[in-house]
């Protein structure tokens, strides 16, 4: 898997990122500076956090003229796997290629803590071997997390459950307490209708090496690990290259995070940072 | 030239004997704009000149230290081809009058002077100090700097992994902010400020100069008062955005090979990195000021000189490679322009447009001021303090409520309201998080970690400075020792008053002497610093703060240590010795409203056996948590174990004092430890190998924090969860 990290003037988690990839997954990955027009070769895109342009204007506002988003849009328009984390996230949804805006969090402060988010749908690349209403402890850092989309829209995400994360209590519960920012019904990250673009507020590369205090976020590396290698050379059919979205068949509620998660092609995956080869 | 007028030089507070001492140097009357320059570079600020003889007291050597004070900051070796670069620095005045800028170009400039080292910045630290938080304008200052550093440290992508933040009347007027940053170098990449090369060229890479900042310096060297707002002025404004690229770009350019030398403009902007440059190089300067990128038309050589805009360096690069700096600088979209050259002659000579506007000896800035041994008297105030007896009060009935009490004093309390608007996780390398006796850093690629905390105590400093200075050192020792770290060097922040005050000028020279005693006894050498004085608003100074930050280096990172009761049944062991020392600390202040009384003793070969004892038994295997007794002594200490925990203890109160005592003095070279049943013996064993006198206070266990006394009386019994509301929920309630 050839992953490209996006760099933005301003990005700051471009190299936590590439570590991450690095650690979790075993196979390497490389910078893209913002100003290159070509993301040929690459199998996945993150676009990491940190404050792009200073964010002086609205966050990502400036980062989605950036050379590079010409290749990343249609990267992703052709089935490529792009993940916004944080400012990649705010990125996205200036590009338009996943619907909402951020505004400031609600408290009106930066906000740097553990959150807890509940596994909201397993169908797609990025949480395919997590499980549905599975509890991921994984920190954010934002000051500008708090999501908002209309009613409409709103409506088609939950209708076609583009919803992947939402903020909740470590049992699970989605709960205006649990909500650190604002966010429309505790909206954590969503995907877009081919599921092949995420967006999240909370930082997966923070917390997938056991020393930093949790390895939650591995699931998100390893999942899209295990779907490329499932779907290598393959470009996402909308929903026809994933399994089906075993949601029904897990009832929502806390599911440990270790336990083992169900692979994407069915198998069991090991615990700790085992590769999810399927 | 035409000479200057009287008032002029004094307006920019030079005084006569000074302006004397320009004539010689220079032979001639200054111009205006020499003027100008000397005024800055040899304000308080820039020169050091009533403090450099005392400073000279500091240890500055050791085995580990590649670079001392005199440098951007200090270089400690940590083995394996790496170094840490370290450094804290005042921004008092400009965050007393525009909180929010003033912090967050506090920690822009010791970013700065961390890169342009060489080094990487891996951490941010900050010492804050606030008036009463029920003060509606302690409250505007609190949340501006908090925001401002916020604003500036999580945009550079820089973690802010400890601090400390603590409330005494004292500072109302005159808060302290000071920033400290650290970094990390490979040793063969270290970059100097230093102007060597006859013919190399010279370049001011980064921002535009623009008019803000004009005489901060001079600013930073006079007392506040009800007209300081008029000064606002003089506060720059700061872009972490281009300090992100500017940061960058020059460790790009280390990394390319084609630096000769490079220094931030920070205080005193253009003319103290130039005339600093060419002083540490033997050489000499020539700079064109219309060459330098303006934000605005129609700036003065003057002001060129003297602005303090933020997010710009002075680079002199390797002859021939303009082009190169020039590429690199432009990728990130930055200025790279070349303003003058490297000369020969020693003087730093400055034009506009070929002609001639100021002509300097470069050293005649930077070494020929002035050096002042200020007189000073030990203040009345003192004798009067040490003869108080705490025991002349009224014994509080019930201990539990005074605990709760000084719980939720906000010197005490939780600072998690504060560092969580501080991002302390970007790259992934913060393995202890902020609230612990001190952060530490895994060193990727390595099994080493460095822990790093800032530490002082403002009223032991006011009622005796040398012990004052002493504990500030040992203290933060001992919160390194505490996560299982070696204690490496210093780096000081010396805030006090004004040092034309004989009384200000005796706590400066006795803090100093205690710190450099504590520094000799625990090896850990001053290695860079700032001072900070004229901390005073209406003629009243601030309690003399001389902060202490550290660094410390785990060599095994997997055998380290936090605070937090970790398993129910493990056993709590006191290590030092408990005396009737209420004097000077939180009881009196919180419960009392008092400063005063005799500080706790200091026995530095004491707190050397407890630290060495406790560094042994966490590298051993044997501890389950260990945390240093400070502010409000065993009380608050066992409280803050149980607090992160999660769960209770009993215990036993130490017999030789009264519960009051026992529980909320402060002695010093105390640490409390939890090891599981089965290490008591090999703990006890280390104990008296290193000579550590201790005692075994009880077990971890349930839900409450119970104390007895020797008799089995119960003087303390207090739920971990009302102990833990109290705590949390001081701050937000008094400042939010």
């Amino acid at each position: 898997m050839r992953v490209g990290v996006v760099v933005f003037p301003g990005s700051n988690c471009d190299a936590d990122v590439k570590h991450a990839v690095e650690v979790v997954t075993g196979h390497p990955a490389r910078f893209i500076w913002h100003r290159e027009t070509s993301v040929d070769g690459l199998d996945c895109l993150v676009l990491p956090g940190g404050f792009s342009y200073g964010d002086y204007l609205r966050t990502g506002a400036i980062a989605r003229f950036s050379p590079v988003m010409q290749a990343v849009e249609t990267f992703a328009r052709s089935g490529g796997l792009v993940l916004g984390i944080c400012n990649g996230f705010q990125i996205l949804l200036e590009a338009g290629l996943l619907p909402g805006a951020m505004q400031t969090n609600n408290v009106m402060q930066f906000r740097c803590q553990e959150t807890y988010l509940r596994v909201e749908t397993v169908n797609t690349p990025f949480t395919c071997l997590a499980q549905t209403g599975q509890v991921l402890k994984i920190p954010i850092a934002h000051g500008a997390g708090n999501y908002y989309v209309d009613q409409a829209t709103l409506a088609e995400l939950n209708g076609n459950n583009q919803v992947v994360f939402r903020y909740a209590t470590p049992a699970g519960d989605v709960t205006a307490q649990a909500n650190p920012n604002g966010s429309v019904e505790n909206i954590a990250g969503i995907c877009n209708r081919e599921r092949n673009v995420l967006g999240m507020m909370p930082h997966p590369e923070r917390c997938a090496e056991s020393i930093l205090g949790g390895t939650d976020g591995q699931v998100i590396f390893r999942s899209m690990l295990a779907w490329w290698t499932e779907n290598r050379g393959v470009a996402l059919a909308i929903g026809t290259a994933m399994v089906g979205d075993p949601a029904g068949a897990h009832p929502t509620g806390a599911v440990p995070a270790d336990s083992g998660a169900k692979g994407c092609c069915g198998r069991r995956d090991g615990k700790g940072g085992d590769r999810g080869e399927c | 030239m035409v000479s200057v007028s009287r008032e002029a030089w004094k307006e920019m507070g030079l005084t006569a004997g000074e302006y004397e001492r320009i004539k010689e140097l220079l032979g001639r009357e200054p111009n205006y704009v020499e003027t100008g320059m000397f005024a800055v570079m040899w304000s308080e600020h820039c020169s050091y000149k009533n403090s450099k003889a005392v400073l000279r007291l500091f240890p500055t050597k050791g085995p580990r230290v590649l670079q001392g004070p005199g440098e951007n900051a200090g270089i400690v070796d940590i083995g394996d081809g790496q170094a840490v670069v370290f450094k804290v620095e005042s921004h008092n005045h400009p965050s007393a009058i525009e909180p929010f800028q003033g912090a967050a170009t506090g920690v822009g400039g010791i970013v700065r002077d961390v890169f342009t080292m060489g080094a990487r910045p891996i951490a941010l630290l900050n010492s804050l100090r606030f008036g009463n938080p029920r003060n509606p304008r302690v409250r505007y200052l609190v949340g501006g700097v908090v925001s401002g550093i916020s604003f500036y440290g999580n945009c550079l992508g820089i973690p802010t992994v400890a601090g400390e933040v603590f409330f005494h009347d004292s500072y109302e007027g005159n808060p302290l902010v000071n920033a400290m940053c650290v970094g990390l170098i490979q040793t063969d990449r270290i970059a100097r400020g230093a102007a060597a090369g006859v013919g190399n060229p010279v370049m001011v890479v980064g921002a535009k100069t623009g008019r803000d900042g004009i005489h901060g310096a001079t600013f930073a060297s006079e007392e506040l008062s009800d007209a300081s707002e008029d000064r606002r002025p003089s506060v720059q404004v700061g872009d972490p955005f281009m300090e992100k690229l500017l940061l960058e770009a020059c460790l790009e350019l280390i990394d390319a090979g084609l630096v000769v030398g490079m220094q931030d403009m920070g205080a005193a902007g253009l003319t103290s990195s130039s005339s600093e440059m060419a002083s540490r190089a033997g050489t000499g300067m020539e700079i064109d000021v219309a060459l330098v990128p303006r934000r605005e038309p129609g700036m003065t050589p003057y002001e060129v000189m003297l602005s303090e805009s933020q997010e710009r360096m002075l680079v002199v690069p390797k002859q021939g490679c303009e082009d190169q700096v020039r590429a690199i600088f432009s990728k990130w979209g930055l200025d790279a322009v070349v303003v003058g050259r490297v000369t020969g002659d020693g003087q730093l000579r400055i034009l506009e447009n070929g002609q001639v506007v100021a002509d300097i000896p470069a050293l005649a800035l930077t070494e020929h001021c002035p050096v002042y041994n200020p007189v000073w008297r030990e203040p009345a105030y003192v004798a009067t303090a040490h003869a108080f007896d705490p025991a002349s009060l009224p014994a509080p009935a019930d201990l539990g409520a005074v605990l709760l009490e000084i719980l939720s004093d906000p010197t005490v309390a939780s600072k998690e309201w504060v560092y969580r608007q501080y991002d302390y996780k970007v790259q992934i390398n913060t393995v202890v998080p902020p609230g612990s006796d001190a952060a530490v850093l895994r060193i990727k690629g390595t099994n080493k970690g460095l822990a790093v905390t800032i530490d002082c105590n403002g009223r032991y400093c006011y009622l005796d400075p040398y012990t004052g200075g002493a504990i500030a050192v040992a203290e933060a020792a001992r919160n390194l020792v505490c996560t299982g770290a070696e204690p490496l060097a210093v780096t000081d922040c010396l805030n006090f008053g004004n040092p034309e005050k004989p009384e200000i000028f005796w706590q400066f020279r006795r803090a100093v002497e205690g710190m450099s005693e504590a520094c000799r006894v625990l090896e850990t050498p001053v290695v860079s610093g700032n001072v900070s004085f004229y901390n005073e608003t209406n003629g009243q100074a601030v309690l003399p703060t001389p902060v202490v930050g550290m660094v410390g280096l785990l060599p095994d990172i997997s055998k380290r240590a936090t605070l937090s009761f970790k398993q129910e049944g493990d056993v709590i062991v006191l290590l030092g010795e408990t005396f009737p020392e209420l004097g000077g600390s939180q009881y009196l202040q919180t419960i009392h409203g008092l400063t005063t009384g005799k500080p706790p003793a200091l026995n530095l070969i004491r707190e050397r056996a407890v630290q060495q004892a406790t560094l042994a038994a966490i590298r051993q295997g044997l501890v389950n948590s260990a945390h240093d007794l400070s502010e409000g002594g065993l009380g608050v200490a066992l409280a803050e174990c149980a607090i992160n925990g999660g769960m209770g203890a009993k215990v036993v109160l130490p017999g030789e004092v009264d519960p009051l005592t026992a529980i909320f003095s402060e002695s010093q070279s105390r640490i409390l430890l939890t090891v599981s049943p089965g290490n008591l013996v090999a703990l006890e064993n280390l104990c008296h190998q290193h000579g550590v006198p201790y005692a075994v206070l009880g077990t971890v266990e349930g839900d409450r924090l119970v104390a007895v006394d020797q008799r089995g009386q119960r003087v303390l019994d207090l739920a971990v969860t009302e102990m833990t509301k109290r705590w949390r929920e001081a701050i937000p309630c008094l400042i939010a």
